[in-house]
This record gives structure tokens, C-alpha cells and sequence, in this order.
């Protein structure tokens, strides 16, 4: 068991974690944040997406440990304290880009990500990003007008591209 | 201006908030005091005999509460399958055991062999990898052809061959024969339709719990159908009555149909947990998942299509083997016979229809409904055959099947079902709008000047959704009725809490089904909440699956509302000092036609639940009323789709450029949540076609085990934005639902792979390659095969 500290959506928090637990295991076991999902057991599905130090992450291929002293992103630290939904998450909303709601944490982190580091993607540079992250409900369609509606972007201007 | 409320409106999902900040409950967040886990130790060999398993070491090792194997089990009911059929000769089907932990031999890989209970998840793992099991490999049974051969192994000892029934089907045999033997041309396709898993992304999750001071057993499961789980896995495998078996499940990341059944892993959490005394929780992982969740289609079909010199259909005739896998799974058996033979006539006038079906047990995982559920596979057949008999006889594939549509409706087919309604004209027509299929050539022509091939793909479909009649599926050999339940609760201040049999995974029931009861009251849909999932709190129900949420469950909120206006009218009545027959419910208000005298919804139902001022001579007062739908019919969407392909002939690639969805799904309450449905249903359709597929080798090793070896469809398989419709405005309400509506869940899923693989055969045409078929997935090395064969 070792010590890990780190600050979770700007909280600090301090555990003792043995040297094989997942971030995963991390985040839904010892802190109940049971927003980051588990989808599969090979790093494919993306439904653990977190940020880690402002980097998209499968929260599942890294060890507690190996998060000592950084700044941890997840799905329950991105609307508002009171409620209100981000501009990703409002136009996940509004363009119906859920439905089971399972991949859903991860596919509004790897969004975020996008954005981020790309603030007005094409169609395809959406599509290209969402790689790692599958949803087997809604087609990716709405989600793709999700991300783009959140980047400011006119949608059917973007698709007529 | 669209509405903003009620029938026909797209208010945003209610379900939003939780799923999209991280608070949705599902049943893996869901964790009881001192819990136990479990771990399953599965059998790696596809076949085998158990001739030893020794838990000793095991047993000691840290953590370990207990470890179970099939001797546990032993005198405990097996895993009921729910539908039986008749074989052609009036015998019914063969029905093997179904044991919750294998007993005596393995029969497919993945089949659980031991379960090891103990403190924490890591501990029963590694006392797993303690215990040792000595099995004696047996030939493996994996393709049904050979698995119906005299010299094959046995599955199942106990039964005298691996044929679990032959199953034969509308025209009588004489009747097809003869039109076949008059027939101008006959077209004849052999193809497969592959075995698919049906991947919800949230794997399966079973928490079993116990409280022994009132003997009360509780089950937090992943399933559609928590009602059904109750009863199959009380009343047929473990013996707890029903008011002592809770069962719950709560936020379910999708189903698609492979939640539906009940599985070992249910029964055994919750028998352990008695037997302990204390919580016992099973998490799948994925890889557990792909060999232990349902699988889905594996069909091998001959179809022969008969047609007379002006190319009407005169008969139809199909030889099919469907894969049953190991063990009956709950509703396998009725997936190739009444879910895929009755579809076997299509959109189409052909007279005379004949389906033959083996169901094959074969060492594999259990092949059970999944999105569509036969009806995928009898659109496949149908649709692929008619393409080809197109290009053999030079007619173009959308006048063959306009000429052969059915327009008369009520229709009866020779597989019979009833068509209530239907406009296959109408749905033909918008596709080809909505296609642009005037500047197709154009289209073409800009692919070949980029080297690659354009193929156009054209499909009808009709299914057959609501699931069903109880009377007529009991007569078909189902072992449940088939409707369900809705009970409205109305409060004193007026809110409304609607517990619905029904079971949303994705569907947005939470959403939709309030604009239905907010539009009847004509009170604000915010009023209103829907409880589903959980036996303790809802009356009853069947479940969700079959495209049925709406058509059945809807129906039985629609009745339950409409006993509730009922009542309410009688104590407006007497509020308002009026006669019953006079009083109008508009708006939310109940006033006496033709006066100005009123009262609100909310005075009636204070009024219900504070009697001072009361009929109470004549109505008990409350205000909750409780109605069971039984469907008349089945319920028919049907649709037209077309998408063209761009395919390289250098590496056999195939990208879809262009798709549309006309479909008919009869009246629609959510427009937006019925296109995230046919999203849906077409992305996993997709998949099919082109990248989907469940492999075993010949040992019956699943070689497609993980997300790594199994094609999921990802964001850039999929069709972009500009060129990719879906449309529902060709509406034909049904005609014996209170809604008008048909289903909207699966059509995507039925109408898209013959759509997308008639279009590679064009294209492959276009190009001079006079290839007559391939089989799902269209895979580049398949395409490229197929082109220098």
C-alpha cells in the first residue's frame, strides 16, 4: 500500500492504494465517483475517459499511483456546482447525443478534449477523435452534432462542407 | 410551428441530467453493506467431460467464503428456455438441462464450471486460478451442417441428436412445389447470416442479495424485463414465490435484446447470497461477456424465389439452419420460427411461402434475439434474393418490387399474420426523393473518375413488432402472455407517478411516456414521473424488447389515463353540481359544457384524496387506476432504404456515401427520440454488413473474444452528416393500438445490411465483376476475394 495524493474535479484527496489498482478501481471504488464507467477490459471502448493533468485518458490503463500529485478531470466535475450543464454536456442535450447514457461520461471528456485542443474541428476531425470511443446506441450522429453544436459551429453549415 | 409539449413534440430527455453529469445508477454503482464477490471459472474448451474438480487449495485461500460447483446445484431447476415449438412431425422440440454451473461436461467455452465467493473481487480471482479442474476434451460440434450428420459428436448425451427441432411453415409443400415447377425463372441464393454479439457497452451485473429475519431475496440485475426475471428465475430455477423475490434494474446501458434473457450468473448471486447470508455481487467483464451474453443471428439460408413470365413472385421457399448454441437461451427457439418465418412474405403479393428451419445445438455460446431478432434475418433473405433475380431477369430492382408491393390492406400473408395497415408505395416514393436517385449516374461517374466503383443498394422491409397477442402466441407455444401494465397514480396535489411495465435502456420512456398522459389530462408533462424497474414498486409487465414499449405498455397507460379521466369526471361532476355526461376535460380544467363553470385538475384531485366534499356513496376515493393491454395484432412498420457504396477495387474497401431511411413507423409521440432510435439500429445494421462478426475456429474457440478481434462500429464507419437521412413522415397509424403507433427500435437494424450489400454487389457489377454474392461482413479481404475469384 502506498500514499497517493491528488486533486479529483479541484478537490485534494489522500488514500492509501495498493500498487495494482486501476484509476478506475480508483475513482468508482475508493472515492464513489461511479460516473467513469468500465465498458471492457481491453482499452478499447473509451467509457473511462478521464483528464489527467488536462490530457485525455482511458482511466483504465493507468495505475493510482501513477496519478500521485496530479489534477484528475471527471464526468462529475464538469457542470456547474449548482447543476447546470457544460456546453458540451447542454449540446449532448440538445442534439440528443445519448441514450443508454453508459459511454456518455467518456465520449463528454474526449469531446472536451477535442475542443480544447481544437476549437472549430470538421466533421471528419470529430469522427477521427471519437476512435476510442465507441457508443452502440446512437450511431454517433447526434453526438457528432453534439460536439460540433458545443465547438460554436453552424451544423448543417459544417456538414454541408 | 412543431409543438413544444405533448403527442408529437421533441421535448428534451429527462434522463439527460443524470447520465450526462455522471449520476446515473446502474447497477454496477449499486453496492450493499458487506457484499461478497463472485468469480466464475469458466471452462476454456469448447467440449468436455468433467472428471474431476478439486477445490481444496482453493477453498484456503485468503478471502474465500465459499466455493460452488454444478454439485450445488444439483435437484435446483435449470435455466428455463420460455417458448417451445413443434417440429413438422408434431413432436415438440428437444429441450436439454440447462444447469446454472456446468454439471458433468462443458459445452461451450465460457461455460461456468465454479464460482468462487469471497471477500473481495482480487481474492476470489486468485482462488480461482487454484482450483483444479481435470476436463476430457470431447470433438467439438461447431458447424451445423456437420453437426446433424450420423457420425457427429452429441452435444447433449441425453438427446438423440443435435437437431433441436424441424420446423416447416405456411404453403403447403404441394402448393409451392407446383408453383416452382410453372415458374418462367426461379432465382436461387445461398447465403449466411452471421453470428453477431450484441455488445451493450455496459457489460452484465448481478447483485444478489438476502435478508434472512423475512426470508426476502432481492436481485439488482442488468435486464429489460426485471418482471420476467422474477418469475423464470423464481418459479423455474430457485423456488422463491414472488412476493419474497424483489427484483431491480436500474439505469441499464443498453440492451438491444441480450438483456432480456435470464442467465446463470442472475440465479446464482441470488442463490449464494441465501446461502451465505449476505450480498453477492457479479460484474462481467467484457471479455466474460463475449462468451457468456447471448449471441445473435447465425443463420445458414437457401432461398428460392419463383416468378412467372411477367416477373410477379409466385413462390417462396426457405431452407434454414439456425444456430441454438449450447443451451436454449429464454426466447431462442422462437427466433428463427414465429419471429422470422411469419416475416417471410416481406412487402410483397407472393402467394405461396414455404419456411423450413433446423435449429442446430452446436458448442457455442446460446444464440438468442438480438435487435430485430429474426426478422433481420428473413428481410435479408427475402431482399437479397429479389436483388439478384432483378439482374438475372434485367429489370430494374425498385420496379420489381413495386410491382410485387402489397396495396390492399388489410392483408393476409400465406405465413400468417395480418398486415393492418401499411403504404409501401409512399415509402418507396420518399426514398427515392430523398435519394436524388436522378443524378445517380451522375454520381457514379465522379467515383469512376477516381477509380473507385458506386454501387446503389436498394431494400423494402416490414416487421413485425408490439409484441403479442397472448392467446395467438400461446397457441404458437409461448410459455408467457404478452402484454402489459401501467398504473397511474395520481397524488393529492395533483403530480402523477406512472409505474409501467415497460423498461427504458436508452429509449427515453422517462421522457416520452409523460407526453403521451400530459396530452390526455392537457396538464404540463413536468406534473408527471415514470417509475419502471423494479417489481416492488410496479404492478407488472413484460418488459422491453420487440419494438413494444409503446405499442403495448404505451397502450396500457393510454387505458389506465382513461379510466382516471373516468373517474375524475365523476367528482367534477359532483363538484361542479352537474351532470356527469356534461362535463368536458380540456386544458386541464374540467367545466360544464356550454357554461362557464369550472373546476382545475388539481381541486379534483385534492378533492379525490380529502373526500369532505365527496361522492363517496358512489366512488371510493383515491385517485390510481391500473390497466393490462393485451395487443389485438402485431404491429407492422415497414420501410424503403437505399444507400450507395464507394468501393476501391484496389483493396476491396467499401465506404458508404450516400444513406436514406423511409420508414413507417404510424404515428410518432417523440420525433426525436424515434430518429435516435433508427440512428442506432442503423449503425448496428451497418456493422453487420461490413464489419461485425462472431468467429469460431473449428474447436469451437470464439476467435472474436474482444474489441480488439470484434469490429464495433466507430464514429467513421458510419455514413457523414450530408448524405445520411432518416425520414418518418409516411405515417400509417395502427390500426388497433390507442397510440396509432408501430415501433420504431429495430427497423434500422432490419432495413440496413441487404440495403448496404445489394449496393457492393452493384458496384462490384458496375465494374465488370460478375459477382452474385458475398457473405456478411463485406470485409475488404472478402470484396478483393470475391473480385479475382
Amino acid at each position: 500500500m502506498a500514499e497517493v495524493t491528488m486533486k479529483v474535479n479541484g478537490k485534494s484527496v489522500t488514500k492509501s492504494v495498493k500498487g495494482n489498482t486501476l484509476m478506475t478501481e480508483f475513482l468508482r471504488d475508493e472515492l464513489r465517483l461511479t460516473g467513469t464507467h468500465v465498458g471492457c477490459d481491453t482499452s478499447q471502448c473509451g467509457a473511462c475517459t478521464i483528464h489527467v493533468n488536462g490530457k485525455q485518458v482511458k482511466a483504465c490503463t493507468m495505475f493510482a499511483g501513477e496519478c500521485d500529485g496530479a489534477e484528475i478531470g471527471t464526468i462529475e466535475g464538469q457542470a456547474a456546482p449548482d447543476g447546470t450543464l457544460n456546453a458540451i454536456q447542454a449540446a449532448f442535450k440538445e442534439y440528443h447525443g445519448l441514450q443508454c447514457g453508459f459511454c456518455t461520461p467518456g465520449m463528454v471528456m474526449a469531446a472536451s478534449s477535442l475542443l480544447k485542443d481544437n476549437p472549430k474541428p470538421t466533421e471528419a476531425e470529430v469522427r477521427h477523435h471519437l476512435e476510442g470511443n465507441i457508443c452502440r446506441c446512437t450511431g454517433y450522429h447526434n453526438i457528432v452534432r453534439a460536439i460540433l453544436a458545443a465547438s460554436g459551429q453552424d451544423v448543417p453549415a459544417v456538414a454541408a462542407e | 410551428m412543431p409543438k413544444d409539449h405533448g403527442i408529437g413534440a421533441s421535448p428534451k430527455r429527462r434522463e439527460d441530467a443524470r447520465f450526462l453529469t455522471g449520476a446515473g445508477q446502474y447497477t454496477d454503482d449499486i453496492n450493499i453493506h458487506n457484499q461478497a464477490y463472485v468469480h466464475f471459472l469458466r471452462s476454456d474448451v469448447a467440449h468436455g467431460k468433467i472428471t474431476n474438480i478439486d477445490t481444496t487449495e482453493a477453498a484456503e485461500m485468503p478471502g474465500v467464503v465459499r466455493i460452488f460447483t454444478g454439485a450445488d446445484f444439483e435437484g435446483i431447476g435449470g435455466l428455463p428456455c420460455g417458448w417451445e415449438i413443434t417440429d413438422k412431425n408434431g413432436d415438440p422440440m428437444k429441450e436439454p438441462a440447462h444447469p446454472v454451473l456446468a454439471q458433468g461436461k462443458v459445452r461451450h467455452v465460457g461455460d461456468p464450471i465454479a464460482a468462487v465467493v469471497a471477500d473481495s473481487l482480487e481474492e476470489a480471482r486468485n482462488a480461482a486460478e487454484a482450483i483444479v479442474v481435470d476436463i476430457e476434451d470431447l470433438p467439438a460440434v461447431v458447424n451445423m451442417k456437420a453437426a446433424l450428420t450420423s457420425d457427429s459428436a452429441l452435444v447433449h448425451d441425453d438427446l438423440s441428436d443435435n437437431l433441436c427441432y424441424d420446423w416447416q411453415f405456411g404453403s403447403d409443400t404441394e402448393v409451392v412445389e407446383k408453383a416452382f415447377s410453372e415458374a418462367a425463372h426461379v432465382t436461387t441464393l445461398e447465403l449466411v447470416n452471421n453470428r453477431l454479439i450484441a455488445n451493450p457497452m455496459e457489460p452484465r451485473v448481478a447483485v444478489g442479495d438476502y435478508a434472512r429475519a423475512n426470508d426476502e431475496s432481492t436481485l439488482y440485475t442488468t435486464s429489460q424485463n426485471p418482471h420476467v426475471i422474477r418469475l423464470l428465475m423464481g418459479a423455474f430455477v430457485l423456488g422463491i414465490p414472488e412476493h419474497k423475490l424483489r427484483v431491480v434494474a436500474p439505469d441499464v446501458g443498453g440492451g438491444f435484446g441480450t438483456k432480456i434473457f435470464h442467465y446463470a450468473e442472475e440465479a446464482f448471486c441470488t442463490f449464494a447470497a441465501r446461502q451465505i447470508n449476505r450480498a453477492v455481487k457479479w460484474t462481467s467483464t467484457r471479455s466474460e461477456a463475449f462468451m457468456s451474453d447471448a449471441h445473435g443471428r447465425d443463420h445458414v439460408t437457401k432461398i428460392e424465389l419463383a416468378l412467372d413470365a411477367d416477373n410477379n413472385f409466385t413462390a417462396l421457399r426457405t431452407d434454414t439452419y439456425a444456430n441454438m448454441g449450447a443451451y436454449l437461451s429464454t426466447f431462442s427457439t422462437s427466433v428463427p420460427t414465429w419471429l422470422h418465418g411469419t416475416l417471410m412474405a416481406g412487402n410483397y403479393r407472393t402467394p405461396a411461402v414455404q419456411v423450413n428451419v433446423k435449429a442446430v445445438f452446436t458448442n457455442t455460446v446460446p444464440v438468442d434475439a438480438y435487435r430485430g431478432a429474426g426478422r433481420p434475418e428473413a428481410t435479408y433473405s427475402l431482399e437479397r434474393v429479389i436483388d439478384k433475380a432483378a439482374r438475372e431477369l434485367g429489370v430494374d430492382p425498385i420496379k420489381l418490387r413495386r410491382q410485387n408491393f402489397i396495396t390492399q390492406f388489410p392483408y393476409a400473408t400465406p405465413v400468417a399474420v395480418e398486415y393492418d395497415t401499411g403504404d409501401y408505395v409512399a415509402t418507396m416514393d420518399k426514398m427515392e426523393e430523398l435519394m436524388d436517385l436522378g443524378n445517380f449516374d451522375a454520381r457514379r461517374k465522379e467515383s469512376e473518375a477516381k477509380g473507385k466503383l458506386r454501387g446503389l443498394g436498394i431494400n423494402c422491409f416490414i416487421e413485425a413488432c408490439g409484441i403479442a397477442p397472448s392467446n395467438l402466441v400461446g397457441q404458437l407455444g409461448a410459455r408467457a402472455g404478452l402484454y402489459d401494465a401501467a398504473t397511474v397514480r395520481v397524488n393529492a396535489t395533483g403530480s402523477i407517478s406512472v409505474m409501467v411495465g415497460a423498461h427504458s435502456h436508452g429509449q427515453g420512456h422517462e421522457t416520452v411516456f409523460p407526453q403521451v398522459v400530459a396530452e390526455m389530462l392537457g396538464i404540463d408533462d413536468s406534473l408527471i414521473d415514470i417509475v419502471h424497474g423494479d417489481t416492488s414498486k410496479i404492478p407488472f409487465g413484460m418488459g422491453t424488447y420487440g419494438s413494444r414499449s409503446l405499442a403495448v405498455c404505451g397502450s396500457a397507460m393510454v387505458r389506465a389515463t382513461e379510466k382516471i379521466i373516468n373517474k375524475a369526471k365523476k367528482i367534477a361532476a359532483h363538484l361542479l353540481e352537474a351532470s356527469e355526461a356534461d362535463i368536458e376535460l380540456k386544458d386541464g380544467q374540467f367545466s360544464v359544457a356550454g357554461t362557464d363553470k369550472s373546476v382545475a385538475w388539481g381541486d379534483v384531485t385534492l378533492a379525490a384524496y380529502v373526500p369532505h366534499n365527496y361522492p363517496l356513496e358512489d366512488i371510493e376515493p383515491g385517485l390510481e387506476e391500473t390497466a393490462f393491454y393485451d395487443p389485438a395484432n402485431f404491429t407492422y412498420p415497414a420501410g424503403a432504404y437505399a444507400c450507395e457504396v464507394e468501393l476501391d477495387p484496389e483493396t476491396g474497401e467499401v465506404k458508404i456515401e450516400k444513406f436514406v431511411s423511409s420508414d413507417d413507423f404510424g404515428n410518432v409521440i417523440n420525433p426525436m427520440i424515434v430518429e435516435g432510435q433508427v440512428h442506432g439500429g442503423i449503425a448496428q445494421g451497418i456493422g453487420q454488413a461490413l464489419l461485425e462478426n462472431a468467429s469460431y475456429d473449428e474447436n469451437g474457440q470464439l476467435l472474436s473474444a474482444s474489441y480488439m478481434d470484434y469490429a464495433m462500429p466507430r464514429a467513421d464507419d458510419l455514413p457523414m452528416m450530408a448524405n445520411y437521412v432518416v425520414d418518418h413522415s409516411c405515417q400509417t397509424p395502427c390500426t388497433h393500438n390507442p397510440l396509432g403507433v408501430k415501433g420504431c427500435g429495430e427497423a434500422g437494424a432490419i432495413g440496413s445490411p441487404p440495403t448496404v450489400v445489394n449496393a457492393v454487389i452493384d458496384a462490384l457489377h458496375s465494374g465488370g465483376h460478375k459477382v452474385e454474392h458475398i457473405d456478411m461482413p463485406v470485409t475488404p479481404s472478402r470484396v478483393w476475394a470475391a473480385m479475382q475469384a
